[in-house]
């Protein structure tokens, strides 16, 4: 019954650097020439031929150093970044891209994102007011659910992202490190939730740094390291090379 | 997934959002939107009227017809540049159509500027005018035609902004000039003959016609002609500019 709902084919990600055009146009336009080969030859490759799949209701940790292309990873199957080269298949609604410091619209309050964030990704609004109750619970914030999200704390901002996602009835949940900045209560609430998810079949991508979170999640683990893929199989196994390297 | 009750419920809430951004931590929220024209009005008025004593009849109307609808397609292109940038987080984090976010900003704006049509109306009453019955058709047609217009131009400038992002500070002086080129503060009949290119400016034809169908309840053929190729153009090059450039929003925000 396996089939993937999220495949990634010989995936490459340069990005250009616009630093220099953003710089203002009238550099640009008087250094034309100059300009163009700079823009050019300032590619930065944060992937290269990156190729993996993931099954309907897998859960897969993508581990590896800062800077060694995770987060693009995860950008690339949310479909918020496309790729140079090679193609990413995906089925399902994807979760919002869940990251430290995250959070929406900053001069909205709790409220608010929640139902602009359930609507942009797919539900009717009707159904994600059906829903509040049970997301502003789970984020056990108190009266700053009504407060505008900028003077939430970062904890505040992880626990208000993880609710709405776990509650909006996501088919793959895409988790950057969200975990690492709540309180243990929190953190022991999300995995518990996780746990409920994998047994219900949502197809679950994690990166993380803590890599007994990886082994208690995750089937698979693919560890990425100076923008290839280093090694990709069993969890248990990945994480010990891991370990054993670092 | 994606059908019409999704894009429905979509610009509903990003157009509720503007407005709520919008209004975020000001008292008299709506009245703002209308006190900007009418201090402008103010201006034009004893510049013109009271010092320079131009020939005009119900000058004050005259202005109000024109600034209103000036305002709503103002506001929106002078906020293109930063909508994209004030929305970064949203962008970065769900694929969903990002055409939505200036569509549902200058929707905000026609919003606005239809709820301030009240206000035209009570200057008409003050000026012993009344409404005409072709604003039944006339109203709506112009707001398509200049939503299409400043649709077009705001995915335009949002989309380039972020890759050159003085096209701020071009779009504010390009705004200004526009206005001075287009018959709102005098009426096209003063413009010279050798001058006659003012009425091809972007914005002039529709202008003109609100003002018209305000003032006299009349609409031009050929104003509205002009006006609607210019907002086929400004669409057309919008969206196809739009469509090239957003595949890279997501890394360059």
């Amino acid at each position: 019954m396996s089939e993937p709902v999220i495949l990634l084919e010989n995936v490459s990600k340069q990005y250009t650097l616009y630093r220099h055009i953003a710089g203002g146009l009238k550099q640009f336009l008087f250094n034309l020439p100059t300009s163009i080969r700079t823009v050019r030859n300032s590619q930065f490759e944060a992937l290269a031929d990156i190729s993996f799949e993931v099954q309907r209701g897998e859960t897969v940790g993508i581990i590896g150093k800062n800077g060694s292309g995770k987060s693009t990873t995860l950008g690339l199957i949310a479909g918020v970044i496309t790729p140079s080269k090679g193609r990413v298949v995906t089925q399902g609604r994807i979760s919002p891209l869940l990251e430290l410091g995250g959070g929406f619209h900053h001069d909205l309050t709790g409220r608010e994102n929640i139902i602009l964030s359930g609507v942009l990704l797919g539900l009717r609004r009707a159904e994600v007011l059906l829903k509040m109750e049970e997301i502003v619970e789970f984020a056990d914030i108190g009266d700053f659910i009504d407060q505008p999200i900028r003077v939430y704390s970062s904890g505040m901002l992880a626990r208000l992202g993880f609710s709405m996602v776990a509650t909006l009835d996501p088919e793959i949940l895409l988790i950057d490190e969200i975990l690492a900045v709540g309180d243990l209560n929190f953190q022991q609430k999300c995995m518990d939730r996780m746990m409920t998810f994998k047994k219900s079949g949502v197809t679950m991508v994690f990166v993380s740094h803590r890599m007994e979170d990886v082994l208690k999640m995750c089937d698979r683990v693919v560890w990425i390291e100076d923008h290839r893929i280093r090694q990709q199989g069993a969890a248990g196994e990945v994480v010990e090379r891991y370990l054993q390297t670092h | 997934m994606r059908d019409l009750t999704y894009y429905r419920d979509l610009i509903f809430v990003l157009t509720q959002k503007e407005i709520k951004v919008r209004y975020k931590n000001t008292i008299l929220g709506y009245f703002w939107s209308i006190t900007n024209p009418l201090a402008f009005a103010v201006v034009f008025f004893v510049a013109f009227k009271i010092i320079l004593r131009i020939q005009m009849e119900d000058y004050v109307l005259f202005l109000i017809a024109g600034l209103f609808p000036w305002q709503w397609f103002a506001n929106s292109i002078n906020a293109s540049p930063t909508v994209l940038l004030g929305n970064a987080s949203l962008i970065k984090k769900i694929n969903f159509p990002r055409n939505i976010i200036p569509f549902a900003m200058v929707l905000q704006d026609m919003i606005h500027f239809v709820l301030s049509i009240p206000v035209i109306v009570l200057f008409m009453i003050i000026y012993h005018k009344t409404p005409s019955l072709s604003w039944i058709y006339g109203i709506p047609l112009l707001l398509f035609i200049q939503f299409l217009m400043t649709y077009g131009l705001c995915l335009i400038v949002s989309a380039a902004n972020l890759f050159f992002r003085d096209i701020a500070r071009f779009t504010d002086i390009f705004m200004t000039l526009l206005f001075y080129f287009t018959p709102i503060i005098y009426p096209e009949t003063m413009v010279p003959s050798q001058h006659s290119w003012i009425f091809f400016t972007p914005a002039s034809a529709l202008m003109i016609s609100w003002r018209n169908l305000f003032m006299n309840g009349s609409l031009e053929m050929n104003a509205l002609a002009i006006s609607f190729g210019y907002s086929l153009l400004s669409f057309s090059i919008g969206h196809l500019v739009f469509k090239k450039l957003s595949r890279k929003f997501g890394e360059v925000l």
